[in-house]
Parts: structure tokens; sequence; C-alpha cells
């Protein structure tokens, strides 16, 4: 695997601690490694050129000069970059005065129109719109069977005069299409195209053909996140052959890491309006830059997190964790083993905990982390009795040995858990106090800071879920200041606040610095 | 070391971000503009414990036992294409990269660009920087491109390249040395006996990521098979993509190949698998092509699903090639989806795909050396007979002329 961008970022700055600023000989070592990043995310070749000219030019002016520390600075540049660059001027859809609004999809085969043709039809038909599907790709054996499919489940009608498998003239169907539409007074028409190579003169003519004939108000340029280099030769490509308004990135589920974005929207300069992230037809979002931002960087994913935690609890146990975290209602090893069976649902806790920025830095042991250990600390919780578990201060030595024994593991295990569980508790509400309510003077938090150089190693060890959480708060209060309304705005703000008193990275922007650069204690929770 | 931390961080972290992030979230989701929330996905008849870490290949799925097999061979129906009229005649494979050698060089500015440069009494910085910069257009990846270099450059200086059959020949020699021609790249197409005396038909197994390519290149591959006489049996397992099983009998259609499939979507793609092979040996066939389902290889649950595609199959007759089927438009995950498929399914070759358009699927290279999994087939064109085996020589040559 590669290792990150904050990684070798943090390697490279490694010799420069203390000097706080960037020579130009550091700049160059940086934005060489931003450049290797980027290639490795497949940004293609002439979007890095552009790009790290860019970023060596902020990094090198003023703007740096102030620096706390060098590698944090030089990252923010970056991703500030990388988000203007991929969000700027984001947009609607655009629909036309006079219905049909007619949306045209485009690209390579295999690059999930068909598939995109029905999440694009479910969600407008669930922004209230009556759109139409039509099946004009005649080429693909069983396009139309497959759009006829996808369009049912989706539950939106589907025009497919001809069979396809080779028959008939897509543009004609197209054509006719639009009129059916006009007709019927549907609104919104999705016109699926066959794929295409960009070098396919014959079928860049029809497609501009299809275009001439149905007059779109939207061409989408679907594009699969794992393209590489070739993003760059085939977004020009259909530029010029049929032109497009927009970019679909597909296939972001995956695990690319999806430079195609940069690359495409740097060269043509049309914004990537939607994401579409799994199989199923509601599996179909916005597009966000801040979050592709982080992804391209390898940076660690903080608002998926949130979702994925949001998944597994509904609003009831988020509220109910909630009051447990403020100290309203205890904090038990049951709630901790419930809470923990459900995460386990979601998946890979290694993945999760990849998602936390910074943890990029623990990656080798995060490799070794054997997920059934989830399992062995269950056993243990599973071994203790009910009140055991609601009350862990009864458990004496007697206990342990049983509940040892119970499980297969030794006491030392056990007390390990105990310890370490009771320590999580203390943590947590201090963080919950300090961030979710955006109270200013959360003491404990500072203090956070200081608590790994100390000789407790305990607590060093779980400083950095607080860390991470900090790091948190003020993303979501940044993105949510982004996205909501002036009036909701002021109080949004507040929330912020909290990060402010980590130190003044903190209140900078969406990426937290200081969680690139955990605390040295952290280190130690996965050592040993 | 002690894991329970990694665990206890993590509940507290979560637990943190959902208690909080609920108090940050639930103004906004009443807003309105809250993100969409999406279920984790479930495929009816996927292994759907997606949670679940891979334990050494045991799921907890049942395997099909023979007898249960056997009941679903009832519902899976043998389509025994009626004799038409006119059944299509593919091409030989022979020749058939020398055909296509013309849409190959269309991707060969990589070779161009090089090669021009390469020719230069002298080369500055910018012009190495220039070759790096073609090499890494065409997805070698940075570390291939690095070593290419470093290669290219020794080469130079030692040897010089003024003339520029001098030049074209070092680099035809390095990108050679990197395409490696010495690796098998035959298919594993003819029956063998099996532990039990018994011929076995070949079974090859078609794998890879959504949008690859599989299911045409089942087709072209059946084509191929066709054209050198063979008995081919075709298996739809890829239960999952609506009209995926109609387009493989589309391509069976053509050249008269029977194709198994399920008379429903959603079904077990297994015991597909199981079905046709099963069909394959009792009809005495050669080959039994099976097609499966794309899946992103971040997918554990899909994942394990293919493990136990190729296991059950494995009870009829042994798997002979499992085909990682790479678009060539793939860029640096490639190295991802090659390791990970590799892992669960022990991947004996490559085809690469869509090669006839400008990408120029540099990330084999790097797939071919880090897993030593030979590319084997690569397909140039939307045409039923532009899948042409692989050759090292003539690829090198197309894009080196």
């Amino acid at each position: 695997m590669f290792a990150s961008l904050s990684d070798r970022l943090t390697a490279t700055f490694k010799n420069l601690r203390g000097k706080g600023r960037l020579s130009e000989a550091d700049v160059d070592k940086t934005v060489s490694e931003i450049r290797r990043a980027l290639l490795d995310a497949d940004v293609a070749v002439p979007a890095v050129r552009a790009f790290t000219t860019a970023v060596r030019e902020r990094a090198s002016s003023a703007e740096v000069s102030e620096a706390l520390n060098p590698s944090q600075q030089v990252l923010k540049i970056v991703n500030e970059q990388l988000i203007e660059i991929l969000g700027g001027e984001a947009r609607e859809l655009f629909f036309a005065k006079r219905p049909p609004t007619v949306i045209m999809l485009a690209g390579l085969q295999g690059a999930g129109k068909t598939t995109l043709a029905g999440k694009l039809g479910k969600w407008l038909r669930e922004q209230g719109h009556t759109p139409l599907l039509v099946a004009s790709d005649l080429q693909r054996p069983n396009a139309v069977t497959q759009l006829q499919v996808v369009g049912g489940q989706a539950g939106v009608p589907v025009w497919a005069p001809e069979p396809g498998n080779g028959v008939g003239n897509p543009v004609q169907v197209a054509r006719s299409g639009v009129e059916h539409a006009r007709e019927q007074y549907y609104d919104v028409v999705v016109v699926d195209t066959a794929g295409r190579l960009g070098v396919d003169a014959e079928m860049m003519q029809q497609a501009r053909d299809i275009r001439d004939a149905t007059q779109p108000d939207e061409i989408l340029f679907v594009v699969d996140a794992m393209i590489g280099q070739d993003a760059v030769t085939t977004a020009e490509a259909f530029r010029d052959g049929v032109g497009f308004t927009g970019v679909v990135l597909s296939k972001l589920d995956g695990d690319a890491r999806g430079g195609a974005a940069l690359s495409i929207r740097t060269v043509t300069g049309q914004p990537v309006l939607f994401a579409s992230t799994g199989e199923k037809l509601t599996d179909f979002e916005r597009f966000h830059p801040d979050r592709m931002a982080s992804r391209i960087l390898d940076m660690g994913d903080l608002l998926t997190l949130i979702e994925q935690a949001e998944k597994a609890f509904d609003e009831k146990q988020a509220a109910e964790m909630g009051r447990k975290l403020s100290g309203e209602d205890d904090f038990t090893l049951q709630d901790f083993m419930d809470y923990m069976r459900q995460l386990k649902q979601l998946g890979s806790m290694k993945k999760m905990l990849g998602m936390i920025p910074g943890m990029g830095q623990m990656r080798e042991q995060l490799e070794n982390f054997d997920e059934r250990e989830v399992d062995r600390v269950e056993a243990m919780i599973n071994s203790m009795t009910p009140a055991e578990r609601a009350n862990p201060k009864i458990i004496n030595g007697s206990r342990r040995s049983r509940i040892a024994r119970g499980s297969g593991s030794t006491v030392s295990d056990i007390n390990g858990l105990l310890e370490r569980f009771d320590q999580a508790k203390t943590m947590m509400r201090s963080m919950a106090r300090g961030g979710g309510r955006g109270v200013p003077g959360m003491g404990g938090m500072p203090g956070m800071g200081g608590l790994p150089g100390g000789g407790k190693k305990s607590k060093g060890r779980m400083a950095p879920p607080k860390r991470t959480k900090k790091g948190k708060s003020g993303n979501p209060a940044k993105r949510a200041q982004q996205e909501r309304e002036a009036a909701e705005r002021a109080a949004t703000a507040s929330q912020g606040q909290p990060g402010s008193a980590f130190g003044l990275q903190q209140d900078a922007d969406q990426i937290d610095p200081s969680s690139l650069q955990l605390p040295a204690g952290f280190d130690k929770m996965f050592g040993r | 070391m002690e894991t329970p931390d990694i665990i206890i961080a993590a509940v507290a972290a979560v637990v943190v971000l959902a208690g909080g992030g609920f108090a940050l979230f639930r103004g906004r989701s009443r807003g309105g503009s809250a993100p969409t929330l999406k279920e984790p996905p479930v495929r009816p008849g996927g292994a759907s414990e997606a949670g679940e870490p891979d334990d050494g290949g045991v799921t907890t799925q049942e395997r099909p036992t023979e007898g249960e097999a056997q009941d679903q061979a009832g519902s899976a129906v043998v389509e025994e294409t009626p004799a038409q009229p006119v059944l299509e005649k593919p091409e030989s494979a022979a020749g058939r990269l020398v055909r296509l050698r013309e849409r190959l060089s269309r991707s060969g500015a990589l070779g161009r660009t090089i090669l021009g440069l390469l020719s230069r009494d002298k080369l500055s910085t910018a012009d190495w920087e220039e070759i790096e910069e073609s090499l890494l257009m065409a997805d070698l990846g940075t570390g291939p491109t690095d070593e290419l270099l470093e290669a290219l450059r020794t080469r130079t200086q030692v040897e010089g390249t003024s003339e520029p059959g001098a030049a074209r020949e070092l680099l035809r020699s390095e990108l050679l040395k990197l395409v490696d021609p010495d690796m098998d790249r035959r298919i594993a197409a003819s029956p063998v006996l099996g532990d039990d005396g018994q011929p076995h038909p070949a079974t090859i197994l078609m794998v890879g990521v959504n949008g690859t390519g599989k299911t045409t290149t089942v087709g072209k591959l059946a084509r191929l098979l066709v054209a050198e006489d063979k008995d081919v049996v075709l298996g739809a397992a890829d239960t999952f993509r609506a009209a995926a099983a109609d387009q493989l009998a589309t391509w069976g259609e053509r050249v008269g190949v029977p194709v198994v499939r399920s008379d429903r979507d959603g079904a077990d793609p297994a015991a597909v698998a199981f079905d046709a092979v099963k069909a394959g040996r009792e009809n005495g066939a050669d080959v039994v092509i099976v097609d499966t389902a794309g899946r992103l290889q971040n997918k554990a649950g899909l994942m394990d699903e293919l493990g136990k595609i190729k296991r059950v199959i494995a009870k009829q007759a042994p798997v002979q090639e499992v085909l990682l089927v790479l678009d060539a438009t793939t860029g640096q995950n490639g190295m991802r989806q090659a390791q990970v498929f590799a892992e669960v399914v022990d991947v004996t070759g490559i085809v690469l795909t869509k090669l006839d358009g400008t990408a120029k699927g540099g990330i084999v290279v790097a797939v071919q050396r880090e897993l030593g999994v030979p590319v084997k087939l690569v397909g140039l064109g939307e045409g039923p007979d532009d899948l042409a085996p692989f050759d090292a020589a003539s690829f090198v040559d197309a894009i080196v002329s």
C-alpha cells in the first residue's frame, strides 16, 4: 500500500521541526511529495502540474511565513486548494423553463451510464419530477432490457421502441423519446446512450446527432472513479466531441482515490455534480468537494465516519448516547458492548479507524490489528453478570478470576479492559462536554494535549479519540456553516468554537491539522 | 500489543461521534439538507454479512451440498439455442493481434514521444521530465516509471542513442523487459482428467470490478474458443445486474453456444455456476466459462461470495483459469483490485479490455510484476472478434513502431 500523503509529509518534515518556517528547499521537497501523492491518486499529469504550481506559489508566499508547523501549513494549503478547484461554482441541475428538460448521459463503456439513468430517474422522481428514461443504447447486447429492468425498479417509465442489440437508430429513439415526453407531459427526459470511445469518430458523430436531435439542457459525462491518466484525454474527447455540462463520478464506493475528479475539473472546467456510491438505486448523492479532497489526499474521512455512525445508530439511540455522555445516565459495559456489536455490523473496525484523520501514521499497527479481538472483548463482557456490567466497580479479585476463566482470558486482560474502559468513559464525557455542546470553557481539553507527554501512558492512549473528536467538531460545523442558511449559521458557528480552544490551527479549516500530528502517546496505544 | 485499546478507542470515538454528531446534525437534518444515509447494500443471494472479517475463507453461508445443487438444477435452464440457420463464424485466433495492431498503435503515442526524445544527442533535464511524464501518463505508476527511467538513463549514457535505430532498440528492449515475454500466456482450455479418471471440462472463471467488460469478454472468449473448434458452455452467474444473463445469452446465440442461466433474477450465483459446470461435464464440453457479477474489491461480503462460487465449482471440476478483467483506463486502483482478487480467488491471468481507446493500460505492468500474473488476452474493440491473445513482443512492437 502507498503511504498516505500525510504520512509522507510528516516524514519529510521530521527534520524540520522547530524551524517553523519553510525554506525554498523545504517547499521543493514538499511539492515533490505532493506531486507523487497526487499521481498515486490518479490525478492526471497536466492537472498535477497546474496544481503543484499553485501550491508552490501559495506556500512560498508570505502566507506561510508565520507557520506554526510547516507540514500542517502545507497540508492546509493543499486541502484548501483542492476544495477550491473541486468545489468552485457548485451548482444545481439545470432545468428547462419549458419542459421537458432533457438530460443526456455520455461516457466510456462500463462507466455506469445505464445504472446511473435508473438512479437519476429515481432521484428526480423523489424530487417531484416526472422523469422518462429513453433507451438510446442500442449497441450493447440487452442494454435496453437492462434499462427497462432498472426503470422498473426505480418506478420510472422507459421509452424503448427499439429492441437494441445493434438494431435501430439511436438518434431516432432519442428524438421520439423527447416527443413522447412532450405529449405525455413528462417533465424530465434522461437519455441513456451507448458507451463510446473518444477516438471512435463514428460513434462521436452519433452522439452529436443525438445531441442535436434532442437539444439537451444538461449533458452529463459519466466517469468511473477508478479511471487513471486517460481521464484527461477522454474528457477532452467528449468535451470536443459532444460537449458536456457536468460530470458524474461513478463507483465511488470503491477504494479508488478518484483523482479523476480533479483532472477533469482542471482540464474541462466542468463541475462534478453527482457521485454514484453503490449498486442500489438509492446510492446516489450530490458531490461533496471537501470529502473528495480528503480522499484524494488519503487523509481520512470524518464525515463518512459520522455518517456510518449515524447509520448504525438511530436517532433515539444517538440521543440516548448523548445523555450517557453528558453523565445524565451512566455509560455501562453493557452499553459499550451493544454499541460495539452494532459497529461490528457496519464493517471492519480497521476500516473505520482508518477513516479517522491521522490514523495513517498508525497504518502498520492497524494492519496487524486482528478483528477477532473484538470478539474476545465481547467474550469478556459476556462473562460478567448484569450487575457487574452495570457497575464495574464491584468487580473484585475473585470476580475477575471468574470472568477470566469464563472468557478464556487472563486476569490481567480483564484488568486492562476495566481500566481502559474507565478511562474511556471519563474521556468521552469530557470530550462530549467540550465538543458537542459548544461550551467554550472546556478545561479538560487543552489539558489533553499535555497528557500524552505526561507519565501516564494510559491517558495518552485514550487521547487519540478525544483529539479526533475535536477535529470532527470543527468539521461538521464548518460544513454546516457552508450549507445552512444564514439564520442558522450563527448557531452552528458557536459549535465550531470549541475547536479553537485546541489551538490556533483548529479554527482554520475543515482539515484539522492538529489531528494529523497526533500526540506521542497515541503511538503507544498501538505499539507494544 | 494490546488490541483492546484499539477497540475501545474505536467505540469511544464512534460513540462520541454519534452522540456528538447527533447534536450537530440534528438541526441540519431538520433543515432537510442532511446527507442521504445509505443502508448497507445487501444483495439477494449474496453474502450479506458485509462486516464479517474474512476468516480464512470460511463463510457462514452453507455451501450448496451435492443434493441441494441438484435440486436447483431443476430451476436452472440449459438454453440449447435452436440451431439458427446461419451461425456466425468467428475469426481464428491467429493473426488477430496483427489485424488489431493498428488500434494498438493509437495508444502508441507513448512510444513515439519517448523515441523522439531519446534520439536526441543530448538529453536535458527537461527532456527526461518529459519522458517521465509520458510514462506516468500511461498509468505506469510512480514506481515502475522511476525504474524504467533509471534504466534508460544508464543505458543512454553507456550506449548512446543518437541513431534512431539504436534508440528504438533500447526502448524496445527495456519495455519488453517490463512486459516480460517469458510468462506463460496460454489459456488452459483443454479438458483435463480429474481424480476420478473422468474428463473434466476446463473451467474458466471471469472476475473483476463493475463495468470492466466481463460479460463481453466471456462472449468474445467463447467465440475465440469456438474458432479453435472447442465445445463451449457458458454459465451466467451474474445474477445481480439487470439483464446480464440476457446479454450473455445473446452472445451465446450468435455462435450457437449453450448458456446455462437461472430462470429468475437474484439466484445464488454459486448454484448457477455449479449447474453450468455440471451441464458442461454432462455434455462433454471442452470448456466452461463462468461469468460473474462485477464487484468492487473493497466489499468483503461480495468477495466472500466470489470465493464461494469458486469453491462450489470445484466440486464439479477444478477451476483451471481465473481471469481478472481489468479496464485499460483503470489507474492505480488496478493494483488494489488485482491484489484483492488474487487473494480471494487466486487469479491466473489478466484480460486487459478497452485497449482500443487512448488508454494505455500501463497498470498491468505493475500488476504483472507485483503478482506474477500474466496478461493473457487483450480487448481491442467493439467487434465480436476484437479479443486477441496477448503477445508481449508484438505488443511492444506496436507501441514502438
